[in-house]
């Protein structure tokens, strides 16, 4: 216990680094010859990258035993909406500089931008109801239910990424592979699960 | 040899202050005497200031002209040519021409540059993905070029190729195009005298994260066509298969000429972000040159010809 709330801050201000390093780049032309593009990157491999250590927290802690690990994941999932929340922001701020009709015809028109749309969208409640006091609201059962909806999330965002991208498109399958990994070892645990389940129901022939 | 054929084109319009005070650096640099008589006689042409001009056509910097680049031998992230171009080999050079002309031979570079004047051109750059820059090129006439080797009467396409050399240009160890990049124009757009061969910009030797020794600049098209690193152009009477063709047929055509009203099938081409501005312009048909070069394209239906 006493070991959690030290390391707690630590995360908390390691999940920050990345935004640090983004406004000292930035007061230091450290975000190259086009600096809009460089924070949109940025912030949306983070969201990323989050969502990925998001998911990877129940893996973790099944595999090793760590059962503490599970404290972190709701500071870790509201991060992978905090950097989303950014990346939206860069491109509705700073890439279209608030021009509504250009930002509605882009999301209408442009299935990336469509489907990161979405993606951020389905963050939204995620974020919302992680507190306690939504946890009871909704009850155990349905709270998670609603949650799963990570796993949709964090498919499109890498489809989001993946269909941005011209055509070098090797990091965002790097990013596709290890979010298919950790939704294919729920998958399997999920299977084995279902398979166990049903071999002790098997009526036994006397 | 004085270089006074300052072109009727337009340039970019406006010499930035930087660049004027520049030349004398471009001179030394250079030893382009004839770049500063034709700069010294810049301001009277500059004042008729041509239909298409855009008087806020400002030079983008040096810095980011030279560590922001698509050179895909070189990597595909933005930095990675100025990063990773850096020892690459420029001499000894040559260029094998080939195909439908009267004189087909390897041409070594010094053979190509030295009966030339290189001028500078000020050109607006609108790469396919969105952003833009004004980069004050040097170098000469691809028409001149062209002349000297003779294309035979049936040459009606000119193919270019970019050096393939894994030990040298660590991206064409991925399949990431189909190596060797080649692009190709038409004869006519290619003796246009907007479309030039470049050896240089801000009046320095090319930096070879931007294609040196020699590439190719045609400033209405989208920069993938302005190909770097040239080691090949062959005359040919069929239209040429290109790099980002073959990679995309549905996104990138053999013209590619920067045209607002067709967007790419991913994203808009209407507006662009000016490397170093923030709000983004509208992207102008022709990036601007529609006066000197629409009429090539009269009668054609654009949209289908992307």
């Amino acid at each position: 216990m006493r070991r959690s709330s030290a390391i707690k801050p630590v995360v908390f201000a390691a999940a920050l680094l990345p935004l640090a390093i983004l406004v000292y780049d930035g007061f230091n032309a450290g975000l190259g010859a086009n600096p809009i593009e460089e924070v949109e990157l940025r912030t949306g491999r983070w969201a990323l990258r989050f969502i990925a250590i998001t998911l990877a927290v129940t893996p973790l802690r099944r595999i090793t035993g760590w059962n503490e690990v599970i404290k972190y994941r709701r500071m870790l999932g509201l991060f992978a909406f905090f950097y989303a929340t950014l990346h939206l922001l860069a491109f509705v701020g700073l890439d279209m500089f608030f021009d509504v009709g250009d930002i509605v015809e882009d999301i209408v028109k442009h299935p990336y931008i469509t489907i990161g749309m979405a993606t951020w969208l389905m963050l939204l409640p995620l974020a919302i109801t992680s507190t306690k006091g939504w946890v009871r609201r909704l009850g155990g059962k349905r709270w998670n239910m609603l949650h799963r909806l990570i796993y949709v999330a964090a498919i499109t965002g890498t489809i989001h990424y993946l269909w941005a991208v011209k055509k070098d498109t090797f990091l965002p399958f790097v990013y596709l592979g290890i979010i298919a990994s950790l939704l294919a070892w729920r998958l399997w645990v999920w299977l084995a699960k279902r398979r166990e389940r049903a071999w002790r129901e098997v009526p036994t022939i006397s | 040899m004085l270089i006074r054929r300052r072109p009727e084109l337009p340039s970019s319009e406006i010499t930035d202050e930087r660049i004027y005070v520049d030349r004398r650096k471009f001179l030394t640099a250079s030893s382009l005497f004839g770049v500063a008589a034709a700069t010294g006689a810049l301001p009277g042409c500059l004042g008729a200031s041509p239909s298409d001009a855009q008087a806020d056509d400002k030079l983008t910097p040096f810095n980011d002209v030279t560590t922001y680049n698509n050179y895909y031998e070189f990597g595909t992230a933005k930095e990675d040519p100025a990063k990773n171009a850096g020892s690459f080999r420029t001499r000894p050079w040559s260029v094998a021409v080939e195909g439908m002309v009267k004189k087909p031979a390897v041409y070594n570079l010094e053979d190509i540059v030295r009966p030339v004047s290189q001028e500078e051109r000020i050109y607006r750059l609108r790469c396919v993905e969105g952003w833009s820059m004004v980069i004050p090129w040097l170098g000469f006439s691809l028409a001149a070029f062209i002349n000297r080797v003779e294309p035979s009467s049936q040459a009606r396409f000119v193919e270019f190729t970019t050096l393939r050399d894994p030990s040298q240009m660590p991206g064409v160890r991925r399949p990431v195009l189909d190596w060797p990049y080649t692009e190709g124009l038409r004869l006519d757009e290619a003796m246009h005298p907007l479309t030039i061969l470049a050896t240089g910009l801000y009046g320095r030797a090319l930096p070879n994260q931007n294609g040196a020794p020699l590439r190719l600049v045609v400033p209405w098209k989208y920069g993938f066509k302005s190909i770097k690193g040239i080691v090949k152009m062959r005359f040919t009477d069929r239209q040429p298969a290109t790099a980002w063709n073959k990679a995309a047929p549905s996104e990138y055509g053999f013209y590619s000429n920067v045209n607002p009203e067709v967007d790419h099938p991913r994203w808009s081409q209407a507006k662009e972000r000016r490397i170093g501005e923030f709000l983004r312009r509208r992207t102008l048909m022709f990036n601007g040159y529609g006066d000197q070069v629409a009429r090539m394209y009269a009668g054609m239906d654009l949209r289908r010809n992307y």
